[in-house]
């Protein structure tokens, strides 16, 4: 299979790479080396650019005024915005914007209303909130939030981790266990409003990404009215899976990004360093480096828009994104290691983007689904059976 | 580390400063009656950390006392403390009214 991109693909991206070079880059060299976010100013400049480039808002779907870009050419974009130092967690300061929850495009009429354009609009935020202290790679038995129908509402009690965004949200998508009995069939998802009585942010998780933190949260008796039930009582879990399948393709290609910008630095500092009177391109043991890092890139990139493809076919891609997410992830800490070994002692200092990555990319091994689960997804897959 | 900054305070003297790990971490600045003036960190970018902080703070004449925390999690922590600050007391301290331009989150803390 060929992945090589059309004409129009290779224009977008070369246009993209320009971005991120032109405009990015030179952001970044007065940023604390653990931002994540730009002055206001700045964060206007650069969505002015990505709209005249017809590329703002890419996820939303055309009929919510998103660009008509198909999802291999956003693949192939996520792959060209997190190449930068704050690319693996916040993509060219979102200057592109984002679906947001892409949940909301399955809600009533009247929760769109509410929720959905205003979010599109930039007037509202939303958070995602499925991870719990019991766990969060087993949602359909971790789930231990429970709501209780009382009238015209639900009645939420529980907690919630690693929650990104909450603090600064306007309202969240909250899975709560709605039926002891029936696992993955007795969770239903709730739209909460954080004004809810009830409804609170405890702490921030501090973690390996400085610059972009979770949060947890809790639920004392929050009642949330029965209206803002998002699609059906117990059938929350869908809503859920759907979301972690899609999200696998992006959140890899962001992996592959910062692993083709780290292989980038680390080739073009092998040819100016030199010890022992040579530079350190001609040493066996830095050549290998550079090519088990090309085959971890190769590797993901291949698998990544494998994914995507199927995907942009209607076809069934759970495996396939498990599989993207799986080699990305990993694959990208190696290549980040590797380029860290090969700068020596400046790849572990802040005057580099290297020693960020490295914190980063650990955890986009466990995010979105740790790699061990990624197995079980694709064993479930190819055994053609549920295997727990 | 507990959620809220409760490190006793300093001086902000010379001497005190001097003695300073040139460590990154955040930061707060107080007046005579030990109400916080200003929230900061010392990120990345400085050139001896949290030392390089409180001197510019010390030459600004910003406040009589400080206390600090070494963190690597600067960022994170920073916003942490003007959430809470912002929780215990309905508003920002006055330092950090013209910092903040972008949204800051609610935290609710118990």
């Amino acid at each position: 299979m060929d992945f090589e991109p059309s004409e129009e693909q290779a224009l977008i991206v070369d246009q993209v790479r320009r971005f991120v070079r032109e405009e990015v880059w030179p952001l970044e060299a007065k940023l604390d080396p653990d931002a994540s976010h730009v002055e206001p100013e700045d964060h206007a400049r650069l969505v002015e650019k990505t709209r005249a480039m017809g590329l703002y808002g890419l996820g939303i779907p055309p009929e919510f005024g998103g660009p008509d870009v198909d999802i291999v050419t956003q693949t192939l974009i996520a792959i060209e915005t997190a190449q930068h130092r704050a690319g693996l967690y916040s993509p060219c300061y979102g200057a592109f914007g984002g679906a947001g929850l892409a949940q909301l495009y399955e809600a009533n009429e009247d929760q769109k209303e509410r929720y959905l354009f205003p979010m599109l609009r930039g007037e509202k935020r939303g958070f995602f909130g499925l991870t719990e202290p019991s766990g969060g790679s087993d949602p359909a038995r971790a789930i231990r939030t429970k709501a209780v129908r009382d009238g015209d509402a639900w009645v939420i009690t529980g907690s919630k981790i690693f929650i990104s965004g909450a603090d600064g949200a306007d309202f969240g998508i909250v899975f709560a266990r709605t039926d002891a009995e029936k696992g993955r069939g007795g969770i239903t998802c709730f739209i909460v409003d954080a004004d809810t009585p009830g409804f609170y942010v405890r702490r921030v998780v501090h973690t390996l990404r400085s610059g972009h933190y979770g949060t947890e949260l809790q639920f004392e008796d929050a009642r949330v009215p029965h209206a803002n039930v998002l699609g059906e009582v117990n059938r929350g879990f869908a809503i859920a899976n759907d979301r972690l399948t899609r999200q696998r393709i992006p959140y890899a290609a962001g992996c592959l990004g910062v692993a083709v910008r780290a292989q980038e630095m680390a080739i073009d500092y092998a040819k100016q360093r030199e010890t022992f009177g040579a530079a350190l391109s001609t040493r066996q043991a830095i050549q290998w480096m550079v090519v088990d890092n090309e085959i971890d890139i190769r590797t993901a990139r291949w698998a990544i828009l494998a994914a995507a493809c199927k995907a942009a076919r209607g076809e069934p891609f759970r495996t396939e994104a498990a599989m993207a997410k799986l080699l990305a992830s990993e694959g990208a800490s190696r290549v980040v290691d590797r380029a860290i070994q090969i700068h020596g002692g400046y790849g572990v200092t802040k005057d580099l983007p290297l020693e960020r990555w490295y914190r980063e990319m650990r955890i986009r091994r466990i995010g979105e689904g740790p790699s061990e689960v990624q197995r079980i997804v694709m064993a479930r897959d190819l055994f053609d059976q549920a295997l727990y | 580390m507990g959620l809220r900054l409760e490190k006793p305070w300093r001086p902000l003297t010379p001497e005190a400063i001097a003695a300073l790990p040139a460590e990154l971490g955040v930061f707060q600045l107080g007046d005579a009656a030990g109400a916080v003036v200003r929230i900061g960190y010392a990120g990345g970018r400085t050139l001896f950390g949290l030392r390089s902080e409180l001197e510019a703070a010390l030459a600004k004449q910003e406040a009589t006392k400080f206390r600090t925390e070494v963190t690597a999690q600067y960022m994170s922590r920073y916003e942490e403390l003007l959430m809470v600050h912002k929780a215990d007391h309905g508003q920002l301290p006055p330092g950090n009214a013209a910092d903040v331009r972008r949204r800051l989150g609610r935290l609710r803390p118990g």
